[in-house]
């Protein structure tokens, strides 16, 4: 089988060429492996305060990403660890990061919640719930007032789906026709509360249709059925018709944060997802019956597995920021 | 290799936990995910899931263990395939100071870490010819003068545009710019303030004028969480270059939602600027350097003010240092510190003052954060005395700071305790005659000094 040529025909997505199912497979483990190393080190007290992990939502991100080009630009919530690798973040600068090191992106002065890169136009890692939808906006109005075909992406849960701050933004998009895409990462459960404890709305994927925003509903765990709504969304964006909505419908494995328990679902729902909806083994699966080998796969795992193990080590051993650290960025020199 | 499970830490704070339960047996299978034991913390009964492949070696810790510290090896996982006498051998070897990074250390008194010294605002220039114009004119002056010079600027807020401002400073902006730069806002202060934080962090420079500064409470959070605190949280690598602008404290009769004064509000946060003018040279020459600073900067104008008239410098480079106060009036007997619309009623005062024998010097601050302080200083040590005069209510008040700065700094050279005038500690009243009982006059201030000299 002509690897550059084949692929996928599977009947919910759009094909994607063997390279391009081999990239999403690399980038998901390459979150899934990096997350799980997060929660370690968070358990052997290498990273305090407050962190959330990703496992569980990979397709989500991954899919968007592959349609997104140069200059396009994203933002997300305290969720964001996933959203910075694929924006092309280094696993070195995030993990160190993490770990409260010169070597983070933020210099130490940030942590999990708080991360940023300029170079890669990615707008932060916020810790007010809901915030990043109004300045995401913002940055589709950036791309907008420079005339430019460039897109934000702007993630946010089912439970910043009911700050009121969204709904002034839905606005604010669809009467300046912003290139915005709006992702509500509904992964059920805000915090401890369920969605249907949470939400009248039933349907979050029709929660912007008063500003005549299109949307979709998507199987966020199926990164072809991600990929295809993002690419109709993009597309969208960059005719100049205006912001688009996207509800992946995802779970996350793990807690909320670290310190969550997790009574407010059952053990087995989590187990049932896992064994039949999981990303990454779903993707593995159609790639698989696509004719790539096994040592593919391993070689991926092998690749993923030295860049998580040396980002860990970066992490532990490039220094804590420096003591005059303290006073600066505070404001920039006039 | 065999590798060791420590105790983990499951919560910010926690440092030794229980063993409640062991859910897998030695031989048996683990994948990364698999949940292997119960742990109590002092919060709750905690799932700890395998982060590693393997298979489960050996239990080092039993189910039942009370108090045990965070990163104690608690258990050993096996490579797959791998003998289970390794198990034996990496406990043997399982010294906590080989590889295993122990988090929980005795915290120490870090030694502290002094601030910087402020760099000192350039002193004003002299520019020469004045023209008589309205705080109104100078405002919109500014803005048309900075929309000119620099394509990423840009006005939004509501009413700005067609109706030509609420309290039309924003008069001519619309036909001279355009409505890409000039631009209406529905009210929805909250999403539109967050859409111009986002813009001026990918570097474009929004003007955000509120109404009156009492509807930016529905934005404070992207004022304070979003604008001010990026910079820091992102290493420096995200300035957030933006003007949040719009009447301060009270009016006319409009009660008390609006009529605040959010001067100790804003000045309270790192990360912001704060400026307050008074003059009409006051208002161009703030505003010109707020659109122009690469920081976030919220400018407390004055609905009251905007009407009223003050020589204004001509020359079209007019523009003011932010950070700098100016002595109104020099003095020898008393300082009196105001900003905004008091720096009038602090003037007054003064002006009765002399009548009674007593020369009172008067600091208008132009800028409430960074406070020139060593212009106050220097006047408290040349007068003796100090009186700040705001209409802000006193708790917690930019009085307060300005007396601790006065007491910190100037202690030797007081000859009376520092006095503020404020706002009375109420919300504003409607009725006419209530409203004047609640606000700073003359005669207070006159009062507060005359105290300071024993009467």
């Amino acid at each position: 089988m002509d690897e550059t040529t084949s692929a996928s025909n599977r009947s919910n997505g759009p094909a994607l060429s063997p390279e391009t199912m081999k990239r999403a497979y690399k980038d998901m483990l390459l979150v899934r492996r990096f997350e799980e190393k997060a929660g370690q080190l968070y358990g052997m007290g290498l990273i305090g305060g407050f962190c959330h992990l990703y496992i569980g939502q990979e397709a989500v991100v991954v899919g968007i990403g592959l349609n997104m080009k140069q200059g396009d630009k994203s933002i997300t919530s305290y969720r964001d660890h996933g959203q910075m690798l694929v924006a092309g973040m280094t696993a070195r600068g995030v993990m160190a990061e993490l770990t409260g090191r010169s070597g983070g992106y933020s210099r130490g002065k940030g942590g999990s919640m708080h991360m940023f890169s300029r170079e890669k136009e990615f707008y932060g890692g916020h810790g007010i719930v809901g915030a990043q939808v109004a300045l995401g906006t913002g940055l589709a109005f950036a791309n907008h007032y420079r005339g430019t075909d460039e897109v934000s992406i702007v993630y946010f849960g089912e439970g910043a789906s009911a700050q009121g701050q969204v709904y002034e933004s839905f606005n604010l998009a669809a009467l300046h026709k912003l290139p915005c895409i709006y992702v509500i990462e509904n992964n059920r459960y805000g915090m401890g509360t369920s969605i249907e404890r949470a939400s009248a709305s039933r349907d979050l994927s029709r929660n912007a249709e008063p500003w005549g925003i299109p949307s979709r509903k998507v199987d966020g765990m199926d990164v072809f059925a991600v990929h295809q709504a993002a690419q109709e969304a993009m597309e969208h964006c960059r005719a100049g018709k205006g912001p688009f909505l996207l509800e992946m419908e995802t779970y996350r494995y793990r807690g909320h944060s670290m310190s969550d328990p997790a009574k407010y679902r059952q053990r087995t729902e989590v187990e049932e997802m896992r064994r039949t909806r999981d990303p990454i083994e779903n993707l593995k699966a159609e790639m698989l019956r696509n004719g790539i080998g096994e040592e593919v796969f391993k070689d991926i795992e092998t690749d993923v597995k030295a860049v998580v193990a040396d980002a860990v080590e970066f992490a532990q051993t490039c220094p804590e920021p420096d003591e005059s650290e303290l006073w600066t960025d505070i404001l920039v020199e006039a | 290799m065999a590798s060791l499970i420590l105790m983990p830490a499951l919560s910010p704070t926690m440092t030794e936990g229980t063993i409640a339960r062991w859910l897998r047996q030695p031989g048996e299978a683990v994948k990364s995910g698999d949940v292997i034991a119960e742990i109590e913390t002092d919060k709750a009964t905690m799932e700890v899931e395998a982060v590693e492949d393997g298979v489960f070696g050996k239990v080092l810790v039993p189910e039942g263990s009370e108090n045990v510290a965070v990163n104690t090896p608690i258990a050993v996982l096996l490579e797959e395939g791998e003998d289970a006498a390794a198990a034996e051998s990496v406990t043997r070897s399982a010294d906590p100071a080989a590889g295993v990074t122990v988090a929980i250390e005795t915290p120490s008194a870090p030694a502290i870490v002094e601030a910087p010294a402020i760099k000192q605002a350039e002193e004003e220039k002299d520019w020469g010819e004045t023209k008589n114009i309205t705080v109104r004119e100078a405002l919109r002056d500014a803005m048309a003068a900075e929309l000119r010079r620099d394509e990423d600027v840009f006005l939004m807020g509501e009413e700005v545009a067609q109706y030509q401002g609420a309290y039309k400073i924003s008069q001519g902006l619309l036909d001279e710019f355009g409505e890409k730069r000039v631009i209406d806002m529905p009210i929805t202060e909250h999403g539109f303030t967050g859409m111009a934080v986002g813009a001026a962090l990918t570097g474009l420079k929004p003007i955000v004028e509120f109404m009156t500064m009492n509807f930016s409470l529905q934005a404070i959070d992207h004022i304070i969480n979003s604008a001010a605190k990026t910079l820091y949280m992102s290493g420096g690598q995200m300035g957030c270059p933006i003007v949040f602008r719009g009447p301060n404290g009270a009016a006319a009769r409009v009660g008390a939602q609006h009529s605040q004064c959010f001067a100790s509000w804003y000045a309270h946060i790192p990360g912001l600027k704060v400026v307050a003018p008074w003059s009409a040279a006051d208002a161009k020459g703030l505003l010109r350097a707020a659109i122009r600073d690469p920081n976030p900067v919220v400018v407390l104008e004055n609905e009251i003010l905007y009407g009223q008239k003050f020589p204004c410098p001509t020359d079209e480079d007019f523009i003011l240092p932010i950070g700098k106060a100016k002595i109104e009036r020099e003095g020898k007997d008393v300082t009196l510190v105001a900003f905004s619309i008091m720096v009038g009623v602090a003037l007054d005062a003064a002006a009765k003052l002399a009548e009674q024998g007593i020369d009172a010097e008067v600091i208008n601050l132009r800028t409430i954060r960074p406070l020139d302080t060593e212009t106050i200083i220097k006047s408290v040590k040349k007068t003796n005395r100090i009186v700040s005069v705001e209409e802000g209510w006193p708790v917690a008040g930019i009085g307060a700071e300005i007396c601790t700065v006065a007491v910190e700094q100037a202690f030797d050279w007081l000859d009376a305790p520092p006095a503020r005038v404020c706002g009375l500690d109420l919300p504003l009243p409607y009725a006419s005659n209530l409203e004047k009982l609640a606000l700073p006059k003359p005669e207070w201030v006159v009062e507060a000094v005359r105290k300071q000299f024993g009467d």
